[in-house]
């Protein structure tokens, strides 16, 4: 009786605790597989012709930048596999891999999670070749990851109710504008722009900012293509953006339903912050050679080009010229900041909720 | 013969039991290690400045009062819910009880999104209460109106004898004896609103999870996360004790001789419009208003490039992974149920309360923490289905634990004690007695489970088979490009299909109440 349910119990232990390693190791197989071709296909740290499979973190939504991927594999016959997700959840993921890492390529929304890959030293230095491609202010010191395009910081500006429209922050503390700018608060690229600001003129110097621009009853919106809307509609009078919000409308609704217009700022103005989306080569990765054609083909003339048609973004290659009337990236003058110092936004997202910016 | 009976009892639990069900509880506490590891990289004096935040006490005490109201209001709800549908002669109260359960159906983030692009002002504690309240109450309701089918109408008989009026009958009998199935139905609601982030974001309710997810995406500092994330386990432990102390000693099986009586419903009277008002006011804005939504997105985003082929295809790794988390969660929570339901002691309670703690921690550090145990124990499957199944396990197993354990603990520990002196060994029993008695549980965690899998968000982001999309990931990455056209397909199919397992939830609950074993079968 003893010896029959001690064979009984293990018999459920093994039925309930086995059952994932056993299907675990069925998947296994597969799983290499399917793996083997982006292994066996090109030799690593080679400059023999990249062929095979990459994997690419990307915290670039796939809607944007899957048809300029499907234009890689076409141009290289390299199969990009894609995992989707936020840029700092990735990077988060990346730094728990670590060494054990699928990934080839992380493709990053912000400056940010790139830093936060590199200082953990899990990517692999860039050719200088590639490097050059882009202005230095856009890319890691280190050459560990490179910009593949920038936004701008503007205001976008309902001219029916601003003639004048105005071209430093410091101007929208005028208390003409009360109740009349929209924002939205819990964005990325808002809180970039005031951690720039905390960086320019110190935590104190943004505070103070911050304070009179709450003082100003701003307009908060779900996300910035709503606060573009609502000027538009003339609901709020003008709004703080990116750039390329005001194309997208524009692209959708065509030039004729589209009365908004961006207002870039004054030349050093916090306002007029760009930052990049970028990218950078796994160290563990087994496929450099592969991982290396698709930065060099997201900064070729091609994938620039594509980011300035289809994103309506900044491309960082000399001689693409972005959207028709966009100023020249040259001419923009933003503020002076290493973008690798835009690293505090905890510290950014508690000041705003101490002014009363960010929550409810 | 009428009575409390026992229906723990304080004997060495089988080892039949406790092994699998401590296999359940390691595979929950998981995440427990990663962020031991985590938190301690840095050393103590980094945990400690971390946690000495004024911020992080005020951001706590923000998510407390959010889980306090929240849980207060599903508690009302849902037990208000249950009586109507169980007890009263409401008519129509059949479908009414699938009604009330299908708010299951509809994702948090889903419904915070409807009712925010409707009107902006919701937004902060309002909105917050509104959606969460809406989208957890079933948690509450499924369980009280199981265990008031269960109650034996005699005690009702007896209590009413003795001079009681029905009303008072109602509130102090009945609700006392059921307390044990709402302060389940609490903790699950409680421990879910901890962990929300996607309606406290749309909501811009600042909760302690919106620092967990600042440090991710904001601050790219994971180590930070994962210290902050240990406060939400200490909060649900608080909460897991707490729950034992409400449940009380009360308990809800019934013995004697042959099936208890149906219940005779309740007359309303003149408080029946009262009552259609109560559902229409819980109905309304819980289950048309963000039906009515999607339905506006589909028709003003009229989309021509929909491809039916993709949403198919999402659909169906949706609902393999979701059937395989169901089987997997369902097989590792039947020990764990049966144990807590059957054995007092601070082993089977250790076990239980340890597949509770994960859940109140936010998808994305259960997602994180899964990817720290694939690379270091499970590297072959990492990024394969095995190991997202046992993310889904990780976040859902109370689910499928709580509704074991409740039917277990309503059967009589009699029958098993009937089957034992007849010479029965302790698998026998099991297999012949407590399986079948824990059957209509097994039935009701599973359709929870697969219901919870099915609109999971982050474990599915970050754990995903490279190259297969579900509803849920679809969905993400067409709203966070604002494609409604595309989207609205997919949280239709979402919703749709979610709704199966919910009104099953809701039906089979009937049915299971007819098939559970009593002595008289034997």
């Amino acid at each position: 009786m003893r010896t029959h349910t001690l064979r009984r119990t293990v018999a459920i232990v093994a039925v309930s605790g086995l059952t994932l390693v056993a299907a675990a190791c069925g998947d296994d197989e597969s799983s290499s597989t399917t793996e083997a071709p982006g292994t066996s296909g090109a030799a690593p740290d080679s400059t023999a012709a990249a062929s095979g499979s990459i994997t690419v973190y990307s915290g670039r939504s796939e809607e944007l930048v899957m048809p300029l991927l499907e234009q890689f594999t076409a141009a290289t016959g390299i199969e990009v596999e894609f995992r989707g997700g936020d840029s700092g959840e990735l990077a988060a993921q990346l730094l728990t891999e670590g060494d054990a890492s699928p990934a080839d390529v992380f493709f990053s929304q912000d400056a940010g999670a790139l830093g936060a890959v590199e200082n953990a030293g899990l990517f692999t230095a860039l050719p200088s070749e590639l490097l050059e491609i882009v202005p230095a202010a856009y890319e890691s010191d280190a050459g560990m990851w490179v910009g593949t395009s920038g936004r701008v910081r503007v205001l976008v500006v309902n001219p029916e109710l601003v003639p004048d429209a105005p071209t430093t922050i410091d101007e929208l503390l005028d208390p003409q504008w009360k109740g009349k700018i929209g924002f939205a608060p819990t964005n990325a690229s808002w809180q970039a722009f005031v951690t720039g600001l905390r960086v320019l003129r110190g935590d104190d110097g943004a505070r103070e900012w911050l304070e009179g621009f709450a003082a100003n009853e701003p307009v908060a919106y779900e996300k910035n293509g709503a606060v573009r809307d609502a000027v538009n509609a003339g609901e709020v009078a003008l709004g703080l953006v990116n750039h390329y919000y005001l194309y997208e409308l524009i692209a959708a609704e065509g030039q004729d339903a589209v009365v908004a217009v961006n207002q870039f700022m004054a030349a050093g103005d916090p306002g007029g912050l760009v930052n990049v989306a970028g990218v950078g080569v796994l160290a563990s990765s087994d496929n450099q050679a592969a991982a290396l054609a698709l930065v060099e083909f997201l900064l070729s003339e091609e994938g620039q080009t594509y980011f300035a048609n289809n994103t309506y973004e900044y491309p960082l290659r000399e001689g693409v010229s972005p959207q028709a009337d966009l100023p020249a990236l040259a001419d923009l003058a933003p503020p002076a900041l290493d973008l690798t110092e835009l690293d505090s936004l905890a510290e950014t997202q508690e000041m705003l909720a101490e002014v009363g910016l960010l929550t409810l | 013969m009428i009575g409390f009976p026992r229906t723990a009892v304080r004997t060495r639990p089988p080892a039949s039991l406790v092994l699998p069900a401590a296999v359940a509880a390691l595979i929950a506490l998981a995440p427990i290690w990663y962020l031991a590891d985590r938190s301690l990289s840095r050393g103590w004096s980094e945990v400690v400045d971390e946690l000495w935040r004024d911020r992080t006490a005020q951001l706590v005490w923000r998510s407390v009062l959010l889980t306090a109201v929240v849980t207060v209001l599903c508690v009302l709800i849902g037990v208000t819910a249950a009586w109507l549908v169980e007890r009263s002669d409401l008519p129509g109260r059949r479908l009414l009880r699938v009604a009330f359960t299908l708010p299951l159906a509809i994702p948090s983030y889903l419904s915070a999104f409807a009712w925010i692009s409707w009107d902006r002002e919701l937004a902060g504690f309002t909105g917050a209460v509104l959606v969460l309240t809406l989208v957890s109450f079933p948690y509450v309701m499924l369980p009280a109106a199981a265990a008031l089918r269960h109650l034996d109408p005699a005690l009702d008989d007896v209590a009413r004898s003795l001079g009681r009026t029905r009303w008072r009958v109602a509130v102090g009998l009945t609700v006392r004896q059921i307390r044990p199935s709402i302060a389940a139905g609490a903790l699950l609601v409680a421990l879910y609103v901890l962990s929300d982030f996607g309606a406290v974001a749309a909501m811009r309710y600042e909760a302690f999870t919106w620092v967990i997810y600042g440090a991710y995406r904001a601050g790219f500092n994971p180590a930070r996360a994962a210290i902050l994330a240990t406060v939400l386990v200490a909060l649900a432990l608080v909460l897991v004790l707490a729950e034992a102390r409400a449940r009380g000693r009360a308990t809800t099986a019934r013995v004697g001789a042959g099936t208890a009586r149906p219940h005779t419903p309740v007359p309303l009277g003149r408080a029946t419009p009262l009552a259609w008002l109560f559902s229409a006011a819980v109905l309304l804005p819980a289950l048309v208003f963000p039906l009515w939504r999607i339905g506006v997105w589909l028709t003003s985003y009229a989309s021509t490039d929909v491809d039916l082929a993709d949403v198919g295809a999402s659909l169906r790794s949706t609902l393999t992974y979701a059937a395989l988390a169901a089987v997997a969660a369902t097989l590792l929570a039947f020990p764990v149920g049966v144990l807590a339901a059957r054995h007092k002691g601070p082993v089977p309670a250790a076990l239980e309360r340890s597949t509770y703690v994960a859940h109140a921690l936010p998808g994305i550090v259960v997602a994180i923490s899964l990817v720290f145990v694939g690379v270091k124990l499970l590297r072959p499957v990492y990024l394969e289905w095995p190991l997202l199944v046992l993310g889904y396990v990780v976040l859902f197993l109370p689910l499928a634990v709580g509704s074991v354990r409740a039917s277990v603990e309503q059967s009589s520990p009699r029958m098993e004690e009937v089957a034992r002196s007849l010479g029965s060994g302790p698998m026998r029993v099991l297999r012949r007695v407590t399986g079948p008695l824990a059957l209509p549980g097994i039935g009701a965690g599973a359709a929870m489970v697969l219901l919870a899998t099915m609109k999971e968000l982050p474990v599915t982001l970050v754990l995903h088979p490279t190259g297969t999309d579900t509803l849920a990931t679809q969905l993400w990455k067409y709203t966070a490009v604002s494609d409604y056209a595309n989207a609205g397909p997919y949280a239709l199919a979402l919703v749709a299909f979610a709704a199966v397992p919910t009104a099953l939830l809701g039906i089979r609950q009937r049915a299971a109440h007819h098939a559970t074993p009593v002595l008289s079968d034997e």
